[in-house]
């Protein structure tokens, strides 16, 4: 078994060196020109620069914090008003399908309606985050309030448990799965709407610097600012797995 | 039947009750805003813009460049993802590659392929593929590793080639998974469209709400705003139906 993926992961680096050397080829080869496609070790020099002492760090830090704050109100929100609505079975009636309704809206199209609203201010940028983020996370906590077994409502009534209790004890365990991947996809979203806010409101961060190295023909800071955005939902993705499995683990052992 | 009847005019109660309130205010206030419009002045700008021609113009502008994008991203990505199901090899090699390029997010992708291929709708195309590409390689890489191994061994047995096991073996076995990953792709098709449009591309749906707003005309803001909303609604109430038209044992298992 170890022995197996010790092979995995030395097939897995023989393929991301043959990715580089394949980049590095192309590159070198001049197929494109180098003003608009850096060679690897541009990106990477220019990628050190940046963040040692450049201007790079700041911007990751300043897109990683309207990140978190961002998908943090949606998900106080989204849980909060999910399990409001999802606990009665009146209030799902009435709200669930205008809800429904809603979702495929593209949250970018909400932009520009934050915009008339706040104008091109931060405010506008997390209010955008936040509300774009909000949506799986409240719909998956109404469905997996909906879907929880009935026989537990009808065991809730019988211990006479306020609703409060019914969502602590009961309703939040038994949607946790739900939740929990809706977190991630909401953490995927407020990245994106991050990068968008920032370019189309002009404010510090990763998205703003690509815009202005790709306007400048930069393409190393542009390639460099793309691998950090990678790094950020990478990383963000794979601690929230990992939460994941160790908040689930009560789920696996009881199956 | 009657429950039915019941339950519909319980969903249509919210959006009716927020409608009529707006109307409301908006007349009891007589509304002057850059921001806000009433509904009544919403419903009059949806039919100026959509008289003009502008609306519809957009619309297509948007759906093809959604459409090109779907099909050449999904293509793409569910043949990769084809054959990283078939040879464990490739998959082996390549998996981390994939895991590391897959979360970058593709709205970081709009400032390179603009320089490289400037506005329209080719540069919109390339970028939806792309923000597709991913999704599709997973979805047809998992679908085809859950193909029953029996039709593996047969198609060894039978010396299949490579096209043939393809066509005669894979395609039908994961043809369900491919429609479900083409409905996804589809409502993302939209998104990744619409926010092309607002954050760069001068051209479709997402520029005109941005124009509409910048023109400070808040009634034709929210009618593009309902007219997205209404084609992203619509297009996945069609592609569910055909869901359940063409896969209806796959659809019901998948609602749960």
């Amino acid at each position: 078994m170890n022995n197996l993926s010790l092979r995995r992961l030395l097939l897995g680096l023989l393929g991301l060196a043959a990715f580089i050397l394949v980049w590095k080829l192309i590159t070198d080869a001049k197929l494109v020109s180098p003003i608009f496609f850096p060679s690897p070790q541009r990106t990477l020099t220019s990628l050190i620069n940046g963040l040692g002492g450049g201007p790079l760090l700041g911007q990751t830090l300043e897109t990683v914090e309207r990140m978190l704050l961002g998908w943090l109100l949606a998900s106080l929100v989204g849980i909060m008003l999910g399990a409001l609505i999802g606990v009665s079975r009146r209030a799902r009636a009435y709200i669930a399908p205008t809800l429904e309704l809603l979702r495929p809206l593209p949250a970018s199209a909400m932009i520009p309606i934050a915009i008339a609203f706040l104008g091109f201010s931060d405010q506008m940028v997390l209010v955008v985050i936040a509300f774009g983020a909000l949506w799986p996370m409240l719909l998956a906590t109404i469905h997996g309030f909906a879907a929880m077994e009935p026989r537990l409502y009808e065991v809730s009534a019988v211990l006479g448990l306020t609703r409060l209790q019914i969502i602590w004890k009961l309703a939040l365990p038994s949607a946790m799965p739900m939740i929990l991947a809706s977190l991630r996809l909401g953490l995927t979203i407020s990245l994106i709407l991050a990068v968008v806010g920032e370019m189309l409101a002009s404010r510090e961060g990763l998205g703003q610097s690509v815009l202005l190295a790709s306007r400048s023909f930069r393409s190393a800071d542009l390639f460099a600012g793309i691998v950090i955005l990678g790094a950020i939902g990478l990383v963000g993705s794979r601690l929230l797995s990992a939460a994941e499995r160790r908040l689930l683990r009560w789920q696996a052992t009881s199956r | 039947m009657r429950s039915a009847l019941r339950n519909g005019w319980r969903a249509a109660l919210l959006p009716v009750f927020v409608i009529v309130m707006a109307q409301v205010a908006a007349t009891a206030t007589q509304l002057e805003s850059d921001s806000l419009a009433s509904p009544a002045a919403i419903v009059a700008a949806f039919f100026a813009v959509l008289t003009d021609g502008s609306l519809m113009r957009a619309t297509l502008d948007t759906l093809m460049a959604a459409l090109c994008g779907c099909i050449v991203g999904v293509g793409a990505g569910s043949l990769l993802g084809i054959v990283l199901g078939l040879f464990r090899l490739v998959d082996d090699v390549l998996d981390l590659t994939i895991e590391l390029l897959r979360p970058v997010p593709v709205v970081a992708l709009i400032p390179v392929v603009m320089m490289l291929l400037g506005f329209g709708a080719r540069m919109e195309i390339v970028i939806i593929s792309l923000g597709l590409l991913w999704p599709s390689v997973v979805l047809a890489r998992a679908a085809v590793k859950e193909v029953e191994p029996r039709l593996m061994e047969v198609s060894a047995m039978l010396q299949l080639g490579f096209l043939a096991r393809l066509t005669k073996i894979v395609l039908p076995a994961i043809l369900p998974q491919l429609f479900m990953s083409l409905k996804l792709a589809a409502g993302y098709a939209l998104v990744v469209a619409v926010t092309v449009e607002i954050t760069a591309n001068p051209f479709g749906l997402g520029y005109g709400i941005m124009m509409a707003q910048q023109a400070l005309r808040p009634a034709e803001m929210f009618a593009y705003l309902i007219w997205i909303g209404a084609i992203g609604w619509l297009m996945s109430l069609m592609l569910n139906a055909a869901q359940h038209h063409f896969f209806p044992a796959f659809a019901k298992g998948e609602s749960r």
